[in-house]
């Protein structure tokens, strides 16, 4: 009844390519993105803040990258925690060796630094796919974790190889260490992901994201159609590096506070960030925030309810907890193999037939 | 965005906060489950057995119950963050991850939120210089010293000399494990004796090239600083190139049963240190027994009891427990807040004549803390592993630290820290 494209009419180009073509989403788009910029503030507890949805707003920066890598360009990457420690490792060198450089400013040149780096490992992909690849960049994942805790320059040679942020502010409000305060740190990442999703949708429905689903759908076809398979799957790896990039710095530098390679970003969260992306859906933005919602806030609600809910012991619920996120991992897959972007995608072909599917 | 309503939705309904009841909040931060576990239970159960025992005899400490609450963190940093968010609101009296990795995610937060931290023989070393670090305790001993004690017994066993000898350093490859590098290297060059480190990565299920490579090295004594299941792996390995035990040294956290067990027979002589008392022959064990154990109270499956770690949980939540009592004369009220808790911490003093009060004769070094030192005394003592009797034996006294070395590393470190912070050291 109220979802629907009936009545809603398209005079323009720009209107007829708009990411929302159906009112109801448009309004609903509106109202998310009021809410989480003027409502959520007013209510988000610390507890809330720091351990679930500043955690969750950072993955979903990491997944975004990891889609565009894997969802539309057809590239395995299993070196995602890799890259997020080159965007840890560039924040605590530039902020330490620049102290004075906005933190913000910061973050985009980390992002940028693991861009470089991601392109670097990007390269064996011109000759190699999938299984294949996947291995190349397993093997950034050890190199790069391997060079974080064995050359002492990248941790400032502290005797123990952990990097710790040190205090930053902006426009006078501290950002980061111990004493910012969680509307800061919430802000700072609400700003960093709505942006970066921005980026991302619309770079996936431009050129460049359609050079990049030709080549995931047949390199060969599109070789021959003109798109350039070195340009457009090293422009893959560059943005996917960049969003990760950020991600790892907003990890280290307003999450975590410390951070140490091997242990932040082993490989656990290279196949952690994969998950997200596998169980949101291939190639959709919608699927990155929904893969992050489902392995960052359900482990987090579920603890809360058995343990602080229920009474029961922690260890008991930390197992119940790895058992119910398995299977509903499962369920997921075994109901919708494309994702939980694609349940969204059957849910609103139902919801414009409502309530006369007939 | 949809789940960040939701999120929004549920958070109105949390932050309500609780109504400070009339008890004494003690966070337990454990890991029960994860690669870790073996060592993160024994732990949690001695701490937990502790303070039920103080409820149930004592009726908790100047008058007022203990409450305790358990977080588990699997010896995960990210949820290490979450537990400690969770009880933080909570006036918890004194936060104890057992995890090098969470201290050092914990240390600014607990510096800005004025709740102290006690890392007993883990976390960052240079705490114990407490002008720098005001809310930051790791007495009675921490990683440096047991380098230094793990270097002055082999020099005593040497007749004070180590020229000459090679001396391998078999570690976990974390912040953990990297901790005595800078120590064993300084003591290296001032003993005259070759250092070589060599990494094991997480988990450290795999060490055959890494004990092919001492075994090419020939080394005359082998220290170790493992967790987890990489103890057990290194001393089979250690056993299997026939490496003679009892010139194999681990750290204080390398020498739990579960770490000698599984070798069987081959574990005979193995050595590690301790700083603080094994064995169950000491008169808090028959309370223990009685109070905890007799009333179906004692914590997890209630089979740990008298293990090596299990009495460093037990040691753990005496202290907490001493320096809550210490901080309730200082205050001169029962309902400390945890900015009096630190000053009892600070002000904490266990002599012999308390430890036999407690039932725990000899089981640790007397020592003071001061505003200037958090660190306690630095002495421990090596015990040994019979694989006959099953059983951890004392082989030494109290061997002392070099803590003037120490003091000076540590100084370094913590002036860097607080230059990097700025902070200016000072008392509270």
């Amino acid at each position: 009844m109220l979802y629907r494209e009936a009545g809603d009419f398209k005079t323009s180009y720009a209107s007829d390519n708009q990411t929302f073509p159906i009112r109801f989403d448009r309004a609903a788009y509106w109202v998310a993105i009021a809410a989480a910029f003027l409502v959520v503030p007013m209510v988000l507890g610390d507890y809330w803040a720091n351990s679930i949805v500043i955690p969750f707003l950072i993955y979903v920066i990491a997944a975004l990258g990891l889609n565009i890598l894997i969802g539309y360009t057809g590239l395995l990457s299993l070196g995602t925690a890799a890259f997020m420690a080159v965007g840890a490792y560039a924040t605590f060198k530039l902020t330490t060796a620049f102290p004075g450089m906005p933190i913000y400013i910061v973050f985009l040149l980390s992002g940028l630094v693991t861009s470089a780096v991601g392109v670097l490992f990007g390269l064996p992909s011109l000759k190699i796919k999938g299984f294949y690849l996947a291995v190349a960049t397993l093997a950034a994942q050890f190199f790069l974790i391997w060079l974080f805790t064995r050359v002492e320059w990248f941790y400032n040679y502290s005797p123990t190889g952990q990097i710790s942020m040190p205090e930053r502010s902006m426009f006078g409000v501290i950002i980061t260490g111990a004493s910012a305060s969680s509307t800061a740190v919430y802000f700072t990442c609400l700003i960093f992901t709505v942006a970066m999703a921005w980026l991302a949708r619309n770079l996936t429905r431009g050129t460049m994201g359609r050079t990049w689903m030709a080549i995931r759908d047949m390199d060969i076809a599109a070789e021959i159609i003109g798109v350039n398979p070195l340009i457009a799957k090293l422009s893959s790896f560059a943005v996917s590096s960049f969003f990760v990039g950020v991600a790892g710095a907003l990890t280290f530098g307003v999450y975590l506070g410390a951070a140490e390679a091997g242990e932040a970003f082993s490989i656990n969260k290279s196949f952690l960030v994969l998950f997200m992306v596998i169980i949101g859906g291939l190639g959709s933005i919608l699927g990155s925030f929904l893969g992050a919602a489902f392995l960052v806030v359900l482990p987090v609600l579920l603890k809360l309810m058995l343990v602080d809910g229920f009474g029961w012991p922690a260890d008991l619920a930390r197992h119940l907890e790895v058992m119910i996120i398995g299977a509903l991992i499962i369920v997921v897959l075994i109901v919708e193999p494309h994702g939980m972007a694609a349940l969204w995608r059957t849910i609103k072909e139902k919801l414009r037939l409502w309530p006369f599917p007939h | 965005m949809k789940m960040m309503k939701i999120a929004a939705l549920l958070a109105a309904s949390a932050v309500a906060a609780p109504v400070a009841a009339q008890d004494l909040h003690f966070p337990m931060l454990n890991y029960r489950t994860g690669p870790y576990a073996p060592g993160g239970i024994p732990f949690a159960d001695g701490y937990q057995d502790y303070l039920t025992l103080i409820n149930e005899r004592d009726g908790g400490i100047g008058g007022l119950p203990i409450r305790t609450t358990e977080c588990e963190t699997a010896y995960n940093t990210e949820r290490g963050v979450e537990c400690y968010e969770s009880v933080r609101g909570d006036n918890p009296l004194v936060i104890q991850p057992l995890s090098t990795g969470i201290t050092y995610q914990l240390i600014p937060r607990v510096t800005a939120d004025g709740i102290p931290l006690h890392t007993m023989g883990y976390g960052r070393t240079s705490a114990m210089e407490g002008e720098t670090f005001p809310w930051v305790f790791n007495y009675p001993a921490n990683y440096w010293d047991g380098a230094s004690v793990a270097i002055n017994h082999l020099l005593a066993q040497n007749d004070g000399s180590l020229d000459g000898k090679k001396i391998v350093l078999v570690y976990h490859n974390s912040a953990y494990g990297r901790e005595p590098i800078r120590t064993l290297e300084i003591l290296s060059e001032r003993l005259g004796f070759e250092f070589l480190p060599i990494a094991v990565d997480h988990p450290g299920q795999e060490q055959g090239s890494q004990w092919l490579q001492i075994r090419r090295e020939r080394p005359d004594y082998v220290l170790m600083w493992g967790w987890g299941v990489m103890n057990a792996v290194a001393i089979q390995e250690a056993a299997n190139i026939r490496f003679p035990m009892d010139h194999f040294i681990g750290i204080w956290w390398s020498g739990s049963e579960n770490d000698v067990l599984p070798v069987g027979a081959g574990a005979d002589g193995y050595t590690a240190l301790t700083f603080h008392g094994v064995g169950t022959d000491y008169p808090v064990y028959s309370d223990i027994q009685e109070y905890v154990v007799g009333r179906g109270l004692a914590a997890g499956a209630g089979d740990q009891i008298g293990s090596a770690v299990y009495s460093r949980g037990l040691y753990a939540a005496m202290l907490a427990v001493e320096a809550a009592r210490t901080a309730q004369e200082l205050a001169g009220h029962a309902q400390i807040t945890p900015a009096e808790m630190r000053a009892g911490m600070e002000a904490l003093s266990i002599s012999e004549e308390r430890l036999t009060e407690l039932g725990l004769p000899g089981f640790s070094a007397p020592f003071d803390v001061s505003c200037q030192n958090h660190g306690g005394s630095g002495a421990a003592m090596l015990q040994q592993w019979d694989a006959d009797t099953q059983s951890w034996s004392l082989i030494s006294d109290w061997i002392e630290a070099d803590r003037e070395l120490i003091g000076e590393l540590a100084a370094e470190d913590a002036s860097v820290f607080a230059q990097e912070n700025n902070i200016t050291p000072g008392c509270l």
